[in-house]
């Protein structure tokens, strides 16, 4: 490819790496940024676990400084971790090959969204030096963050540079999959990623707007003395919950989709078999997820004052977010059926998804009852439900499509026995943690507690569910090292050591070079991305 | 869009559902008592979820465990589906997932709308949410912060709102709780069916002592509380010595400025 752009000389070069446009390298980059955030993201979690060990002050006694870690982990897991490792950085690696292209449609606006991605890193970074970090909350609720002592304009900045990243991001990717497919890679053959991170971009597309409105007003009421959300003044704390909620609950299926989107690869590469209901899972599943985002984000507020007229709607359309969602389940348990399962690494993560997002996903159903949710909002049943359905389930997409595309990315293979140890870990430790965690919920233990004096009874439960998130951080660990373990002693991979049947792993060497395929992808009519029983 | 159009819309489309809830919700004279049926629809909603949860962990593991690897050069034997099967694979699960969400979306109205129509009997309270607690004023005149005495078996209104930012009002046992809004007069009810102590306390995150937002609910027998709320009215010739001791002050502010001049 010749073009004014930095080229990649096979040696190490920072500059090279910085100034790089090349689809694989700012996947790569988005990688490092994104499990940075998560290893930051998950310290602060060990913290307040470690707080909650004991009523009253266990290693600190101030509740601010508790509260920081809580924005902290909530703020960077969602918006720093899983949106850009599900979209930047596996959409980013994945998408081009996948397809047969050469590139993204526009390498330096690429490389320029990993940029912005940095810089929001940084950013958020400083909230553990500036003298007084934000203390509001992932959630950023008016009118405490418009009160607070604390930096909302770091939140609001932070928050701002992600969402101008996943736009460029969304520009990019959608209109390299619109005009990039190879001859022969039709509609009717995409991979399921394909489909599921079209899809994912789309919603991010239309609603991220939403969030930077929202943000945006609300450093206009803290800074500049606007009223949007000052009751006295005529304004409601309910605008901000509406609109910052109509990105956010969509913002749970761009991670969600781009997240079955990998374990559908993974699933049907390590069954050998095609995608069970493929056109279902597409047209029912990955589109009905779409269109039917924008429309659950109502029952957020179901304690916050809504006519009875707009909670009785709120109730049967969050419920029959189940219908698209179970599906997209059942074609992927479906996948497995007559296949030739083989269970490594990869597959073992997609395994432990199927389980835990089934737990998430039911718990979800009692939150869609409007009379349950009286009890259950605001208390620990919903940090363990959607702990479950989008931190533990996405984070096996995240790691078992890092194993999966691992020997791709790095021309190494990782250790098996390393590999699995770190998922019986990592299954065991999330189970052990969330599980008692939900019973603790529906006996009323609130979220976002720094401590828990009026209800000393909990404390044993308490103690079992710290010590189980350290065996997370164990995991982690083990994780990490298999990685670093592979890298420096791994054995050479061979182009396609799974066996797929994809263009990413049948078409290009290990590691593919700069342009990807050595000559342009032709493809035999008969090609299909999910056949085994060619070769 | 003007809002009494999506309202008329939404009665439309919901209009035999919400009939049914309604209908359901306004029958029977006795006071309901909305925590038991909470618990009722808790257990049916939990026996409904852990079904579907063990038949789709049963068929998974069939699955994995029939159709593991048995030679290393095995692949998989699913054959392309027609267009039909397809169909019914989504269609047919579709419609169970569509009739069980209407099913427990029904049912649970019905209990939503018990919480939210207090009876024309309760007695009823105000509170004040402010960082970082609760004030309550009931009718006779009493106020206390952060305690909130009531009379067993009688239901009890709650009217809700916020002087600073928002906060929420929850009773784990009861099974209730209601945001208080700064500018928004909200309210929920409950009914203290048994004599005893409840923790009431905040789950809207509102700043540094969030956590410490919590007080007691003191369900006491009726003639008790009675005379709690006799004794604690406040008594106009009580109040009398408190002015007299105001114009102590003014006075020697006088002195002191009449020393200057």
């Amino acid at each position: 490819m010749s073009s004014a752009t930095v080229g990649n000389s096979g040696k190490f070069s920072l500059y090279e790496w910085i100034f790089t446009t090349d689809h694989k390298r700012v996947a790569v980059l988005y990688m490092i940024g994104s499990y940075a955030a998560f290893f930051v993201a998950g310290l602060m979690a060990m913290l307040m676990r470690t707080e909650l060990a004991t009523v009253g002050p266990t290693i600190t006694d101030n509740p601010t400084t508790y509260h920081v870690w809580l924005y902290f982990h909530g703020a960077a897991m969602i918006v720093a971790y899983m949106i850009p490792a599900l979209t930047g950085y596996f959409a980013n690696y994945y998408v081009p090959l996948m397809i047969g292209a050469k590139d993204v449609a526009f390498p330096r606006l690429n490389a320029f969204s990993v940029w912005l991605f940095w810089m929001a890193i940084i950013l958020a970074l400083l909230t553990f030096v500036i003298p007084d970090p934000p203390d509001i909350m992932w959630t950023g609720y008016p009118p405490y963050s418009v009160m607070t002592a604390g930096n909302t304009a770091f939140y609001t900045f932070t928050v701002l540079l992600l969402g101008f990243s996943s736009i460029t991001g969304g520009i990019n990717l959608i209109t390299t999959i619109v005009r990039m497919r190879a001859p022969g890679v039709t509609w009717g053959k995409l991979n399921m990623y394909i489909w599921c991170v079209l899809s994912a971009f789309i919603i991010q597309m239309v609603f991220v707007p939403f969030l930077g409105d929202a943000v945006i007003m609300l450093i206009l009421d803290k800074y500049l003395g606007t009223n949007f959300f000052n009751a006295a003044m005529g304004g409601s704390a309910l605008l901000y919950e509406n609109i910052f909620w109509a990105y956010s609950h969509p913002a749970v299926y761009v991670i969600l989709l781009p997240a079955m989107g990998i374990l559908f690869e993974i699933v049907s590469t390590f069954s050998k078999n095609r995608i069970f209901i493929y056109k279902g899972a597409v047209y029912a599943g990955v589109m009905g997820t779409m269109a039917m985002a924008g429309e659950v984000w109502v029952h957020h507020l179901g304690t916050s004052g809504n006519p009875e007229w707009l909670v009785t709607i709120q109730v049967f359309t969050t419920l029959l977010i189940s219908v698209p969602v179970g599906i997209l389940m059942i074609s992927l348990v479906g996948t497995l059926y007559k296949g030739s399962i083989e269970f490594k690494t990869p597959m073992l993560y997609a395994v432990g998804f199927m389980f835990l997002f089934l737990i998430g996903g039911l718990t979800g159903i009692p939150n869609a009852m409007s009379a349950i949710y009286l009890h259950v909002h605001g208390t620990q049943w919903i940090t363990a439900h959607f702990h479950y359905v989008m931190a533990v389930s996405m984070t096996t997409a995240i790691i078992g499509g890092t194993y999966f595309i691992w020997p791709k990315l790095t021309g190494k293979m990782y250790n098996e026995t390393l590999g699995k140890l770190g998922f019986y870990l990592f299954f065991v430790g999330v189970n052990c943690t969330f599980f008692p965690w939900l019973y603790l919920g529906y006996l009323g233990m609130p979220r976002r507690y720094y401590d828990y004096a009026q209800f000393p009874q909990f404390q044993p439960l308490q103690q079992f569910i710290t010590y189980s998130s350290y065996l997370i951080f164990v995991a982690g660990l083990v994780i990490l090292f298999s990685w670093l373990h592979s890298l420096f002693k791994g054995e050479k991979a061979p182009d396609n050591p799974w066996g797929a049947r994809s263009l990413d792993w049948t078409h290009t060497e290990t590691p593919p070079p700069p342009g990807n395929f050595k000559e342009p992808v032709t493809l035999p009519a008969d090609w299909d991305p999910y056949d085994y029983s060619k070769k | 869009m003007d809002k009494s159009y999506l309202k008329r819309l939404s009665y439309l489309l919901f209009a035999p559902l919400l009939f049914v809830s309604v209908a359901s919700a306004e029958t029977g004279n006795a006071i309901p008592v909305p925590h038991e049926g909470w618990d009722h629809l808790w257990l049916e909603m939990m026996i409904d979820i852990v079904a579907i949860g063990i038949i789709f962990a049963l068929v998974t593991i069939y699955l994995l465990v029939k159709y593991r690897r048995k030679n290393p050069n095995d692949i998989g034997e699913a054959k392309p589906m027609s267009a039909l099967s397809v169909m019914g694979w989504v269609l047919i699960p579709a419609f169970v997932f569509i009739a069980d969400d209407v099913y427990l979306g029904v049912k649970n109205m019905k209990h939503y709308l018990e919480f939210r129509r207090p009876p024309e009997n309760s007695y009823t309270v105000s509170v004040d949410a402010y960082m970082w607690g609760y004030d309550i004023t009931y009718p006779e005149g009493v106020i206390t912060s952060n305690e909130l005495r009531v009379p067993v078996g009688r239901p009890i209104k709650v009217n809700l709102t916020s002087r600073d930012v928002v906060h929420t009002l929850y009773i784990p046992d009861m099974r209730t709780k209601w945001d208080a809004l700064p500018g928004k007069q909200m309210f929920l009810w409950f009914n203290p069916d048994k004599i005893g102590e409840h923790v009431m306390t905040c789950t809207e995150y509102c700043g540094m002592l969030h956590s410490g937002m919590h007080g007691k609910i003191i369900v006491m027998p009726e003639k008790e509380f009675a005379k709690w709320v006799e004794e604690n009215k406040p008594k106009p010739q009580l109040q009398e010595p408190a002015p007299a001791k105001a114009p102590a002050q003014p006075q020697t502010e006088v002195k002191t400025e009449g020393g200057k001049i």
